[in-house]
């Protein structure tokens, strides 16, 4: 029998850490992941988990230290958000590139300036490109559930690449949700022991871990950590058939709300899926075929599948939480277009950047974004793809 | 672990670029990175030992007779310290052709 409990988004994902008991968790406070630590170090304190806890001076230490834990031999978690990832960033690219399956939870904020400790994913779509396995989460739930599958999928012998989990900073994080735990004992068998095959305390083999990789050998590596992004697709799908056994959870790449006659869509991540798919029930209820589209792996990007998906389509709207300050769009805009550009699915498509350093997004101003579609599809032009939700503006888009 | 070097094939290269093997530096040659060799002429030489304490790279053997050998141009990079140090004249240094 599962255990209900009412968790806030941080809570649940600092009970996900101590069912999986890491053997180190090095972490440094920042808003709004600041309780993750907090708790866990409670757990410490208490002989719950008999982890070793390291206090750094730093995010960009607590990144090092998980590295070094993880090159070890060690099974290493953290937690942070916004600028202290954005301290960390220099460790992050060579957590990837060492190939360690490091877990993070990423409680998504404003990177600063000017200084805003509110929501939006602007300290995500920073390390987009750095090689981390990354899941969003629409509510306490998914948040506690993704972390519980993140070893399986990091850990992998085909992955090895470490893991991000993301949720909505206040939003989630500190919204107290009715919520399903797994017992204890299921968690450690689900999770099962970390054995890498190759690892610095290992004194039957003494390795060198991160030598210097010149002109003749970083291009063949960073191909390698390509192709593991690759691998990890499948590896996610098959963690979350296990889950499903047993949780009764389904988890895919994205989940597809009310997408199968759907005539317009969302898509987009994190808290903002769970209005929407409140829309999407209103506005179904007066007969309109409107779906949603709630990416869960955003990477490995599902190219492919996103693209079958959405192909039915006769008008797509993209919500991106973080500008990316390009003229052109936000950055899940520029994967999804391109993603159905290379599979040849022509949808009229729309990017709406929202939500920025913790705005409100309402149920109204969701239905507005479906309310455009409409009008794409009626008049076949999109005029402006790259528009804002909820700005204040004296000229009409 | 077999070697890798710049033809290996990416998927036959270890995770990270991880060395699974110590003491691999012998695999390593370096002596083409070399300029300008030393050129041992033994008939000056007195086997007085300073050329082969100041090589940074072990590049000079000793035998078990305490007598040095002719150079390792697999490691010898060329910088000179033997011929400056030693005190006969035994050491010259050419340009490589």
């Amino acid at each position: 029998m599962s255990i209900r409990e009412r968790l806030s988004g941080n809570e649940a994902a600092a009970t996900a850490m101590k069912q999986i008991n890491p053997d180190v968790v090095a972490a440094f406070p920042i808003t709004p992941s600041t309780e993750i630590p907090q708790y866990f170090s409670t757990f410490v304190a208490n002989g719950a988990v008999d982890t070793e806890f390291v206090a750094v001076e730093s995010e960009h230490s607590a990144m090092s230290a998980c590295i070094g834990a993880e090159a070890a031999g060690a099974r290493a978690m953290t937690a942070t958000s916004a600028n202290g990832l954005s301290l960390m960033w220099e460790m992050i690219y060579i957590a990837s590139s060492l190939r360690l399956p490091i877990v993070l939870s990423l409680v998504n904020r404003a990177v600063s300036g000017p200084l805003n400790i509110h929501n939006d994913h602007s300290d995500a779509m920073g390390v987009r490109d750095s090689g981390w396995i990354m899941l969003f989460s629409e509510n306490n739930q998914e948040a506690y559930d993704n972390t519980l599958m993140a070893h399986r999928i990091a850990e992998n012998e085909k992955v090895m690449l470490p893991l991000m989990v993301c949720q909505d900073g206040f939003i989630t994080s500190h919204s107290i949700e009715n919520i399903e735990l797994v017992e204890d004992d299921k968690v450690k068998e689900f999770v099962g022991e970390y054995h890498p095959k190759h690892y610095l305390l290992n004194q039957d083999e003494p390795i060198a871990v991160g030598p210097l990789d010149v002109q003749s050998y970083l291009f063949e590596h960073k191909a390698q950590q390509a192709e593991a992004m690759k691998n990890a697709k499948q590896v996610i799908l098959d963690v979350a058939k296990d889950f499903e056994k047993m949780t009764g959870r389904k988890y895919g790449l994205f989940e597809e709300y009310k997408m199968d006659d759907a005539e317009v869509a969302i898509v987009c991540m994190n808290s903002t899926a769970g209005t929407t798919k409140a829309v999407v029930n209103k506005l179904r209820e007066q007969g309109k075929k409107v779906g949603l589209l709630k990416l869960r792996v955003f990477r490995p990007f599902p190219v492919d599948e996103v693209a079958e998906a959405l192909s039915h389509l006769k008008a797509v709207a993209i919500l991106d939480k973080a500008d990316s300050l390009n003229a052109a769009g936000g950055a899940l805009f520029e994967d999804v277009t391109s993603a159905m550009y290379v599979n040849k699915k022509q949808v009229p498509a729309v990017n709406y950047i929202y939500g920025i350093g913790g705005r409100d997004t309402r149920a109204d101003e969701i239905e507005k974004v479906y309310n455009d579609l409409f009008e794409i599809v009626k008049t076949g032009e999109v005029k402006n793809p790259y528009r804002y939700l909820g700005l204040r503006k004296e000229a009409e888009d | 672990m077999t070697n890798i070097d710049s033809n290996t094939p990416m998927e036959k290269m270890t995770m990270g670029g991880n060395i699974y093997e110590a003491g691999n530096a012998r695999e390593f040659k370096t002596g083409d990175w070399r300029s300008v060799r030393p050129v041992f002429l033994s008939e000056k030489c007195k086997q007085c030992g300073l050329c082969f304490a100041v090589c940074p790279d072990d590049a000079i053997p000793v035998g078990c007779d305490q007598k040095r050998g002719d150079f390792n141009y697999d490691y010898c990079k060329g910088c000179g310290v033997c011929a400056k140090t030693c005190p006969f004249g035994a050491i010259e240094m050419k340009e490589e052709e």
